[in-house]
């Protein structure tokens, strides 16, 4: 294994296979960011492991020039647990969709978050089934007219947010493919995370589902609809940053800093590891009226499953000894014929 | 007075009880004196299908069959010379298994009324003359075992709990065998309870002398030990010797052991016996479903490890899209699928070998995989090496059928030395220069193992078709049918890496009964019964279902007929004639059981009559 790392650019990390994502496709911005990121994480580029399912998202790993792995749909959580539970040295990364990892994908997604493997995921979120043309997904928003919901879409969508919570994620986080340089330090916060890194990625589909994010993206209105999250800082958002979010109760509300009745103390101070109020951050987008939350909502430590199982291996060695297969064979009741 | 002493060559018995009185416990004790003894023998125990079924019910009744003898024993039994029932629910079910003539042990204090009555007896079978055509002895065994340590001062419970001790006291001495090891194991098992050391050393020697002193038993049997393969033994049953050879494969191949698995009857007990076994650095993933089972483990190959995935039927059928992705990958995966009954949940504790044509065949598109099928308990051990080794040398994924019957099953295994298992030797690519991921070694046509974390061999794989040599994604049409072929005789090749198969037997004759997998017992059985009176027949059982062994075709050419007995309407006859285009007579049988010996030597005689 080499220790010494080289000095790489993002253009290390790009192969020489044509993307093939329509132009246009949010799918660019986010490669460009994860290529950005890698080179300052001081890992060899051969201990990276992208894997993906089916689905646009899952073209990922042809433009990584790293270990890829182009699995089946839905499957990728599974195949990436299988993976860092036999070699927790790789760095794994999962690309995925909302189809491929809400839906079909569903279940290996809320078991990795709670076994907290160490993989990062990302979740490329453009509310609508690109690759096979412009069907309804699991984030549609309810009443929408698609290929396959002529009268809108019957279904409660999930907020994936709240489901990497609900299933108790150690971080989650929710980025924007139009703002690079923020995507690309929540990209990192999940890279130096120690647990099941989960991130949210706002994606345009240009060809099927456009403009489903452009109150958050559009110069003229992102300002009044995001509130950028910060650790230890209080929740402002807003052009002339003179609006604040307020808790009453366990509401948040959006005030005016300028009405003469509230000021930056009454708002919410973020804080990444108090997991009632990232429920209530990611329920926040239920609800149009409040601003869109995007940063990381959460992020605690918590044993990772693969040091659990490295500590029970080594617990077991410790007390019976190296595996002897010999003796394995021979234990317990024998006898002796001839 | 003295007893007389007839010499058998060969017995069955069968204890029964309601499922807490011990009755597993009882035959292996018998079992591993019968072992020492240097018998051959074969057991099978029967469990309830519910885990705690109420007292005294049929669906509560447990059993342990055990087959054993101075001669070759290959199956558990067809039908048992003795029956040991502890109460009538017990009689019940296991009646139709006793041949006529056969002994009844019976606990007669556990033919209460209200035992009869749960078992749906109106009065007791014991005297109303319904088990005229058994040799009944009913016995006070509650009472006696009662009287036998009532000074120890024991809670009724302890003392109840012993009565299978009287039980398994009486069948020793009936069947001459020594009480020793049953006295040591008493000691070590109870060591911090000395008053229960005692109380069961009491029971078992009351048992013992009750057969001797009354004069209910005027025979006792005695068997001689068997013309057995000098070594030393262990028993084995077939999950486990999966479970330890898939270890021992680990070990000789110098691989991590990953096991991704979803618990299922009756494939569990795999699972459990490798998670035991962290020392030797056997990773067990418990997935969240059977996908995660397999696609966990395929992640685990692709990192290095040798990846294994356990599950039964209905599993299997889960796992279906992810093994075409293997394919695919071309990395090697163990699949083990111990078969039960079906289709759908179908029969969760019985066994069946259905899933023949679903290991072969069942995938999207042209995606063979090697199939290995383990005849007996002890034979999956050498399955489960093998099957590691052809996979790990060829690059795929690999099948291994076992069934309920021999995974629960056991029988003496010879332990084999650890130096004289073939090696599996593993090589993993390191080479940068002139790196291609798809290109192939010339005899097995394996591409190469290029694990994650090796510098400059960084490339992608997929569930997408891919360039010969390159890897790339291709949709170019001659491409795609180049590769079908290749990844077919990839695994046709196999065939030339493999034993040829052997007939036990004479090469050519007039009948070759051919079976697969866990029938093997109930055919030798018959075959050789057969053959004893005479009969020109012949039995070959195939472990390597897919690719066949070379001289398979050959070796039927050799036979006037051909007799299948398969447990299921007729796979591995129609991949028979499929393949080789030679008619064969069909013996088939689905009841969630395994074949008695005189099924098949009845349809011998109905063939060469």
């Amino acid at each position: 294994m080499i220790k010494h790392v080289d000095k790489y650019a993002a253009k290390n990390f790009q192969t020489d296979q044509d993307v093939r994502w329509c132009p246009g496709c949010g799918d660019y911005s986010i490669l460009a960011q994860v290529q950005r990121v890698l080179p300052e994480l001081n890992i060899p580029k051969h201990n990276f492991v992208f894997i993906s399912g089916i689905g646009c998202s899952s073209r990922f790993p042809y433009y990584m020039d790293t270990y890829g792995f182009h699995g089946i749909h839905g499957r990728a959580a599974a195949i990436a647990s299988g993976l860092k539970v036999a070699r927790p040295d790789l760095s794994i990364w999962v690309a995925t969709g909302d189809g491929d990892g809400m839906s079909i994908g569903g279940n290996h997604f809320i078991h990795i978050c709670r076994r907290n493997i160490d993989v990062k995921i990302l979740l490329f979120n453009n509310q609508i089934y690109g690759l096979t043309k412009g069907q309804y997904s699991p984030t549609s928003e309810f009443g929408k007219i698609t290929k396959s919901s002529p009268q809108g879409v019957p279904d409660h969508p999930f907020n994936p947010l709240l489901l990497a919570l609900g299933a108790e994620a150690s971080f989650v986080a929710r980025g924007l493919d139009r703002e690079p340089k923020l995507l690309q330090q929540i990209i990192r916060r999940a890279a130096e995370h120690k647990g099941t890194a989960f991130l949210e990625v706002y994606q345009n589909c240009n060809v099927f589902n456009d403009g489903a994010f452009v109150k958050f993206t559009e110069k003229e209105t992102k300002d009044d609809n995001v509130v950028i999250l910060e650790h230890s800082k209080p929740m402002v958002f807003g052009k002339e940053k003179d609006k604040g979010i307020k808790l009453e109760g366990f509401t948040p509300v959006v005030v005016s800093l300028k009405d003469g009745k509230h000021s930056v103390n009454d708002l919410i101070v973020h804080n990444e590891k108090d997991t009632m109020l990232s429920f209530i951050l990611a329920r926040m987008s239920n609800f149009p009226e409040l601003p869109r939350p995007v940063g990381v909502v959460y992020a605690v430590e918590r044993p990772r499953y693969e040091d659990v199982v490295t500590q029970q291996i080594n617990d077991s060695i410790q007390k019976q000894g190296e595996g002897d297969l010999e003796k394995l064979l021979n234990h317990g009741e024998t006898w002796k014929i001839g | 007075m003295t007893k007389q002493t007839k010499i058998l060559d060969e017995v069955t018995i069968r204890f029964a009880g309601d499922s807490g009185d011990g009755m597993q416990l009882t035959g292996s004790q018998f079992t591993n004196t019968t072992a020492l003894l240097g018998n051959d023998l074969s057991t099978l125990p029967d469990y309830p299908a519910e885990i705690r079924a109420p007292a005294g019910t049929v669906y509560g009744v447990s059993g342990f069959q055990i087959h054993f003898g101075s001669k070759e024993i290959s199956t558990p039994g067809d039908t048992c010379d003795v029956l040991v029932a502890m109460n009538p629910a017990a009689l019940k079910v296991n009646l139709r298994s006793l041949r006529n003539g056969g002994i009844i042990v019976a606990n007669k204090d556990g033919f209460n009324d209200k035992n009869l009555k749960l078992a749906g007896y109106d009065k007791s079978p014991l005297d109303d003359g319904s088990l005229e055509r058994f040799q009944v002895h009913a016995v006070d065994i509650t009472k006696l075992t009662t009287l036998a340590i009532q000074d120890l001062g024991l809670s009724t419970k302890h003392i109840e709990r012993s009565k299978n001790i009287f039980a398994l006291g009486i069948m020793y001495w009936m069947y001459s065998r020594p009480m020793e090891s049953t006295i040591n194991w008493i000691k070590e098992k109870f060591q911090k309870t000395p008053e229960i050391v005692e109380a069961n050393i009491r029971v078992l020697k009351a048992g013992y002398a009750f057969g001797e002193t009354t004069e209910i038993f005027l025979a006792r049997y005695e068997v001689e030990p068997a013309d057995l393969q000098p070594g030393r033994y262990r028993s084995i049953t077939g999950n486990e010797a999966v479970a330890w050879g898939l270890l021992a494969a680990s070990v000789k191949s110098g691989l991590d052991l990953f096991l991704g698995s979803y618990p299922i009857t009756p494939a569990s007990e795999i699972l459990h016996e490798l998670s035991h076994h962290k020392n030797f650095r056997v990773k067990t993933f418990q997935a969240e479903d059977e996908i995660a089972g397999i696609a966990s483990a395929i992640g685990a190959s692709y990192g290095g490890a040798i990846g294994v995935t356990t599950t039964s039927g209905p599993g299997l059928a889960l796992k279906t899209e992810a093994m075409g992705l293997a394919v695919m990958l071309e990395l090697p995966l163990v699949i083990v699928d111990v078969q039960r009954g079906g289709p759908s949940t179908g029969l969760p504790t019985k066994t069946e070998q259905a899933d023949l044509f679903q290991a072969v065949h069942g995938r999207n598109s042209e995606a063979p995989i090697p199939v290995l099928a383990a005849c007996t308990p002890a034979g999956c051990f050498d399955m489960a090496y093998e099957a590691v080794r052809i996979a790990t040398k060829y690059m795929t994924p690999v099948i291994l059928l076992t069934d309920g019957y021999i995974a629960n099953g056991a029988e003496p295994w010879v332990i084999p030395k650890v130096e004289s298992l073939p090696n599996i030797p593993v090589h993993f690519r390191t080479e940068a220069t002139d790196f291609q991921p798809y290109s192939r070694d010339e005899k097995t046509l394996a591409r190469p193992w290029a694990i994650p974390g090796t510098p400059g061999l960084e490339h992608r794989i997929g569930g997408l078709e891919k360039e010969h040599i390159t890897g790339n994604i291709s949709y170019d049409p001659e491409n795609h049918e180049f590769m079908v072929k290749l990844r077919q005789e990839k695994v046709d090749r196999i065939a030339d890496d493999i034993p040829i198969a052997q007939v036990d037997g004479d090469e050519n004759g007039d009948l070759l009964v051919v079976g697969w997998g866990g029938t093997y017992g109930a055919i030798r059985t018959a075959v050789e019964s057969k053959r004893k009176k005479g009969k020109s027949v012949s039995h070959l059982h195939l472990k390597y279902v897919n690719p066949f062994q070379k001289n398979v075709g050959e070796i039927l050419k050799n036979f006037k007929q051909i007799l299948v007995p398969e447990l299921n309407l007729g796979q591995l006859a129609q991949l028979l004639q499929a393949k080789y285009l030679v008619p064969v007579i069909q013996l088939n049988k689905v009841q969630g059981l395994p074949f008695r010996a005189v099924e098949i030597e009845n349809k011998i005689d109905e063939i060469l009559k």
